[in-house]
């Protein structure tokens, strides 16, 4: 037994250049990950996603955001179709403007991936900050922390954004509302979701707390901030991370909502629930592709995140839940 | 027993002070209405006029007292947007949203409970196996995008049902309803079943999960052994017992149907008080935001209530003297 671990440690040792990459490769995490399927489509999937929307400007044909390059003859040209004017081919067709589809939901995508990660950031930053401070301090600062918590979970959460939004748009200057709605998407959907976040931290935070390390730590003399910050927060990071994936497809789902309900992302800046907005009204009218394909991509979005956040929630902690 | 039915109305009548709370900050100390009813172009005589109409010249106190005494007999202000009172808006639009959110969650409990059942008894079924997986699917599927897919399909491509408003309405409890006439209730359909679909899902997993551990159990073995009819077993012996779980879980959910229904509205221009909220959220209408805020609230506040005096009533652990931390 001690010969053998010593062996693999020389082994180690002698693969130390590439023994990271290596590690990553034999950990319980990749071989779950190559033996799912679902797991591996729905990677690869989001991985593609997440290129379109950050390569956006080198991958879309046009720049939607460019009236100058606007064709209006080329309106409602259908996917695969030659425009009237220009007698470009656009893949997926385009709108009354003639702006092709295809370059509006990668910019689209960008927006909405964009609002969805920094929502869920700002949502874990201030959740598990509020209940490192709960569940480390106790006493009447975890009382009005958990209370709030308490009251905030029985409203749904996208009620919870609707009126952040809409108080946020009360409180910005009419001129300015288009510019800032972005960032208000962010701060009403991550404030709506820093509950899950807090109370999970909070407990574990309890239980760690417990431990010797953080007496040791307190013996010798440091600062509560920074027994949380060094100490406590690595070791309650773990849950943290899955509960993230899982709100990230939420806070996409969240976002493309209240954009598709008219109080979200601008028409200026489309996400892609604005896009939906847009198409829905060419239902009727015939031009099914104005709708059909931002929709898809949605539905790819949500899904594939959905479904690796169901999958790291398994193989991280199967007692979570 | 007494001290927990206490601490839960307590911790109602908290949950309500503040969302009046908030309620009232948000009607008070947010955004210039007279801009928004005026516009830019106003006269400083037409914004003295208005300012004494809507009463938002006095002292901050007095206008707390006011919006609360108010609230207390349903009176909100005046609606920014379009000048009516709130409260009359609310009136003429909350029977809307209370139909469809009762029909779909009754579509809900009815078709989970049915299907669950169905999924459980034939585990290995091909229609089960397909019911199941559509569901996982359907329960990733934005609210809105379930709406607009039953539009395409039943409204443009079949056009069998209509694709917005309310059809033809009779007169129920003295209020217009959808359900006296036969327009009405097709109009009804497609949102509700937009609406409910996400916890029908809910119900049928939970229903399924339940009666597949139900019917492991010994008592239901014996039941076959006695020779009773499997119907009377499935459905007399297990479905029963799986019903308390289900229970709790509507209840609980009432809370986001009411919430969705704001998606649902928008999306049919089904004339309720969700797409009231969007479109006072759209426009910066405080009054109309601050009383649905508060509608809501009580709303959810007695539905919590009512959830958690029901754990007493199902659960008999509950009623033995136990500290705190119902959930």
């Amino acid at each position: 037994m001690n010969s053998q671990s010593t062996s693999s440690e020389a082994q180690a040792e002698a693969a130390a250049p590439k023994g990271f990459l290596r590690r990553a490769w034999e950990s319980d995490i990749a071989w779950s990950f190559r033996h799912s399927p679902v797991a591996i489509v729905s990677a690869v999937v989001f991985l593609v996603l997440v290129l379109g929307a950050v390569f956006a400007p080198l991958l879309a044909p046009y720049n939607p955001f460019d009236p100058s390059t606007l064709n209006l003859m080329d309106g409602f040209t259908v996917p695969m179709g030659q425009g009237l004017g220009s007698g470009e081919l656009y893949w997926l067709g385009t709108d009354d403007q003639g702006r092709d589809i295809f370059s509006t939901i990668l910019y689209g995508l960008r927006i909405s991936l964009f609002i969805g990660l920094m929502a869920v950031l700002f949502a874990a930053v201030l959740g598990v900050t509020l209940g490192l401070i709960a569940g480390y301090f106790g006493g009447w600062i975890e009382a009005v922390i958990m209370r709030v918590a308490d009251v905030q979970i029985t409203f749904p959460s996208i009620l919870i954004a609707m009126l952040i939004f809409g108080i946020a748009r009360g409180l910005t200057p009419p001129e300015l509302r288009d510019q800032m709605a972005i960032w208000v998407l962010i701060v009403s959907i991550g404030l709506s979701d820093w509950v899950y976040f807090a109370r999970t931290v909070r407990s574990s935070t309890i239980v760690e707390a417990q431990k010797e390390y953080v007496h040791a730590a307190r013996l010798i003399g440091r600062k509560p901030g920074a027994i949380l910050r060094k100490h406590l927060l690595p070791n309650v990071m773990g849950p943290v991370l899955v509960i993230a994936t899982i709100y990230l497809a939420l806070a996409i789902i969240a976002e493309a909502t209240l954009s598709f309900l008219g109080v979200g992302a601008p028409p200026t800046k489309p996400s892609l629930g604005t896009l939906i907005r847009i198409g829905q009204d060419y239902l009727f009218s015939g031009e099914w592709w104005i709708l059909l394909f931002p929709s898809l991509t949605l539905l790819a979005l949500a899904l594939s995140v959905n479904l690796l956040g169901d999958w790291l929630r398994d193989v991280l902690n199967p007692k979570l839940r | 027993m007494l001290a927990y039915v206490i601490r839960r109305v307590a911790q109602g009548a908290l949950v309500l002070a503040i969302v009046g709370f908030v309620s009232f900050s948000m009607f008070r100390f947010m955004g210039d209405p007279l801009e928004n009813i005026l516009g830019q172009e106003a006269t400083v005589l037409d914004r003295q006029e208005l300012e004494d109409r809507l009463g938002i010249n006095k002292p901050v106190l007095v206008q707390y007292f006011k919006f609360m005494a108010g609230a207390l007999q349903g009176e909100f202000g005046v609606s920014y947007r379009n000048a009516i009172p709130v409260a009359e808006v609310i009136a003429e639009r909350l029977p809307a949203t209370l139909e469809l959110a009762l029909v779909s969650g009754i579509f809900a409990a009815l078709f989970g409970i049915a299907l669950g059942v169905y999924t459980a008894i034939r585990r290995d079924g091909f229609l089960a196996n397909f019911i199941m997986t559509t569901s996982l699917i359907g329960v990733s599927l934005p609210t809105f995008l379930i709406g607009i897919l039953l539009i395409w399909v039943f409204a443009v491509e079949l056009g069998w049902l209509p694709s917005f408003g309310r059809g033809e309405t009779g007169t129920m409890f003295g209020r217009p309803s959808s359900l006296t006439s036969w327009s009405g209730i097709r109009a009804l359909i497609l949102p509700s079943v937009t609406l409910g679909l996400y916890q029908m899902t809910l119900i049928m997993r939970l229903v399924r999960s339940e009666m597949l551990e139900v019917l492991r159990t010994d008592y239901i073995r014996f039941a076959h052994a006695r020779g009773l009819s499997s119907r009377a077993i499935h459905f007399r012996h297990a479905l029963t017992n799986t019903l308390i779980p289900v229970i709790t879980i509507i209840g609980l959910q009432v809370g986001q149907i009411i919430a969705f229904a704001v998606v649902t509205e928008t999306v049919f221009q089904w004339p309720g008080v969700g797409s009231l909220f969007i479109q006072a959220v759209q426009f910066v209408d405080i009054p109309v935001m601050a009383a649905y805020l508060l509608l809501v609230g009580s709303l959810f506040v007695v539905i919590n209530l009512i959830v958690d005096l029901l754990y007493l009533v199902i659960d008999p652990r509950l009623r033995v003297e136990r500290g705190a931390g119902a959930h």
